[in-house]
């Protein structure tokens, strides 16, 4: 059964053709990665999935869980169970990130306890994202995603700006976050991943893995092997085949 | 004294240098010839609800003193704890004869009309006074309050927290629901003297055309502390008020907190200053305002005299509707070297980037919406009565639905 599936997807930012018929069908439980050069398209496939105004559909539809959603509003997105942890998300000065994280966890779960396994309670009085660094902001990304609960995990970049001991941690949320102990059957979740660096493959069961090149989605396969490949020969091949 | 009625006399065209001019002769002198009312009987039960929404609880419990003035009438007055002074100031002035000193000390009577009108035509206003050493745990309570129609009020206040004693007050100002216009013409010279600490919280809750028009000095003496609240979060034809803070012994703290709200057809001039004259005063000035599609001015000054003082300023408005418009004005004054003053000043309107942030975390646009306005205007304000919380919260649901 497919979780995710984009058929024919144009999109525009300010009048500006940035994706170009994008087909990508991902079923349960697995986990698709995005490879691509900076300023491929990538964020903004996530972003219009996601459903944010500036990303501007222009052809094409985007089913999730068999519904299509193409223009569904952002909120009602999340609350069909799509989730998605920002590469920079906003400060918002004044709310509180305990706020956030106990709207994200509703009745699901205990969002203090959550926060405390995570070594992120001093966090939760402090301002959305302000004063943050990188692997701060990561980490209160992944955990307003395991509070939301999706079933559709949309993560961009989430080893940017990264340290290697938060690396660890950040991991480790991925890989509860898309039920890396289960065995493929019994994954019930979907993921749909940015990297550029693929350290993030070591924390989970990435099943299928694509190049982005100038808005049009080349080269699926396996994703390390991709991974393998950009690393010996950049994306230079990749911009000739254009498959 | 006749000093001092000649200097308002002079003044009594005089207009203010800040907010719209009024024309006094629009207004009523005519007042309501309110009883005295030891237990609060004459009060109905719509009016009672209207005024617990400025805090006035209407209630002598948990109150260390209330005092509560309708139109001119002082209709109840009380001190409850030892050490407190509550007496309208007509009556202190009977009383002590030191008081007298005390008026026209922090305000000049010829600073426009308005403060010689409260010269030389005074209803009456509040004395409160803590005795040396008194720790006051529960707040005093006043309620200036316009019962009439068009009345003019013209209160003239005193405070004086002696020197170690401890103080709140929460003052509610508000008209009668049946009320539209008026003036409020409101005086107050408040005195922190050594190691004395001083919280007032002020609340407005007036009508769509009322104008107000307090004239306020504060002076905080050596290790002083004198923190003040304001809240406007209803409709209201103008509001000009422009405090000055004397921070004026070494060490002495003042906090200004503002939390305002300019709603359509509403005109605020509203900020402070704070001149800083010892050696390691502190202040901060703290101005959160929101336009739903009225005007709103947003004052501050820091003035540092000596070294070793340290201020900050902080405006921050938010737009949220076509119309509004907010003007912030922070200025930062040092006259020495060694003063440390900053400021912050933003205004705008709220980030759609920040409204789809919370909507992919499932809020929906209304709910992402006030959440953002709860944030911007989460100013801690200790001791607000929990009435005011929820006109607070209902502010701000209000407030996103127009966008």
């Amino acid at each position: 059964m497919e979780m995710l599936s984009v058929q024919d997807l144009w999109v525009s930012i300010e009048g500006r053709e940035v994706l170009k018929g994008i087909n990508l069908t991902i079923p349960v439980g697995e986990t698709h990665i995005l490879f691509g050069k900076n300023g491929s398209g990538k964020s903004t496939l996530l972003m219009t999935i996601m459903g944010f105004s500036r990303y501007r559909v222009e052809q094409g539809k985007i089913f999730f869980k068999g519904q299509e959603i193409t223009e569904l509003p952002t909120h009602e997105r999340a609350r069909l169970g799509l989730g998605l942890a920002f590469q920079r998300p906003p400060t918002i000065r004044g709310v509180k990130t305990g706020d956030i994280l106990r709207a994200c966890a509703g009745d699901r779960v205990a969002y203090q306890a959550l926060a405390a396994a995570y070594d992120f309670t001093p966090f939760l009085e402090r301002e959305v994202n302000y004063g943050f660094s990188g692997g701060e902001i990561k980490r209160s990304e992944l955990l307003q995603l395991l509070a939301q609960d999706p079933d559709m995990v949309l993560l961009d970049e989430p080893e940017s700006g990264v340290d290697l001991e938060s690396l660890q941690v950040v991991g480790d949320i991925i890989g509860k976050l898309l039920q890396k102990d289960r065995r493929r059957p019994h994954r019930d979740k979907s993921g749909l991943i940015i990297t550029h660096t693929g350290f993030i493959l070591d924390y989970l069961n990435a099943d299928t893995g694509y190049i982005m090149l100038d808005g049009r989605l080349l080269c699926s396969g396996h994703p390390r092997e991709i991974l393998e490949h950009i690393k010996k020969y950049g994306y230079v091949e990749c911009e000739k085949c254009g498959r | 004294m006749r000093e001092i009625k000649e200097r308002a006399q002079r003044s009594l065209q005089k207009k203010a240098p800040l907010g719209p001019d009024l024309d006094l002769e629009a207004f009523s002198r005519e007042g309501g010839a309110w009883e005295y009312d030891p237990d609060y009987q004459q009060f109905a039960p719509e009016e009672r609800r209207h005024l617990l929404k400025a805090g006035v609880e209407l209630t002598d419990q948990e109150h260390a003193g209330t005092f509560l003035q309708a139109d001119s009438r002082v209709v109840h007055c009380l001190a409850r704890q030892a050490g407190v002074e509550v007496l309208p100031i007509t009556e202190a002035l009977k009383r002590h004869e030191w008081l007298a000193d005390h008026l026209w000390n922090l305000v000049p009577v010829d600073a426009d009309k308005y403060t010689a009108q409260a010269e030389l035509a005074l209803d009456n206003g509040y004395f409160i006074r803590a005795l040396p050493g008194v720790k006051v745990a529960e707040p005093v309570e006043a309620c200036l309050y316009l019962r009439t129609d068009r009345f003019s009020q013209h209160v003239h206040n005193v405070v004086i927290v002696e020197p170690g004693a401890h103080l709140h007050i929460i003052t509610g100002c508000t008209a009668h629901p049946r009320v539209r216009s008026g003036l409020h013409i409101g005086v107050s010279e408040f005195y922190v003297r050594r190691e004395a600490s001083l919280t007032f919280t002020m609340i407005h809750n007036w009508a769509e055309e009322i104008h107000v028009r307090p004239r306020t000095g504060v002076l905080v003496e050596e290790g002083g502390r004198y923190i003040s609240n304001y809240i406007l979060l209803k409709p209201v034809k103008t509001v000009q008020m422009y405090p000055t803070v004397a921070l004026a012994g070494e060490g002495a703290v003042a906090r200004l907190q503002s939390i305002f709200i300019a709603h359509p057809g509403s005109e605020l001039d509203v900020g402070g200053q704070v001149i800083l004259k010892a050696a390691h005063s502190r202040a901060e000035v703290i101005a959160r305002s929101l336009s739903t599609g009225g005007r709103c001015v947003s004052r501050g000054h820091l003035v540092g005299l000596v070294p070793e003082v340290k201020a900050h300023l902080e405006c921050r408005g938010l737009i949220l509707a076509p119309k509004g418009v907010i003007y912030a004005i922070p200025e930062l004054e040092g006259q020495a070297a060694g003063v440390d003053m900053s400021h912050e000043a933003a205004v705008g309107r709220i980030a759609q980037e920040e409204i789809e942030y919370l909507m992919a975390r499932g809020l929906d646009e209304e709910e992402a919406v006030s959440t953002i306005v709860r944030g911007f205007l989460s100013v801690k304000i200790e001791g607000l009565p929990p009435i005011l919380e929820e006109e607070l919260e209902e502010a701000i649901k209000e407030s996103g639905k127009g966008l």
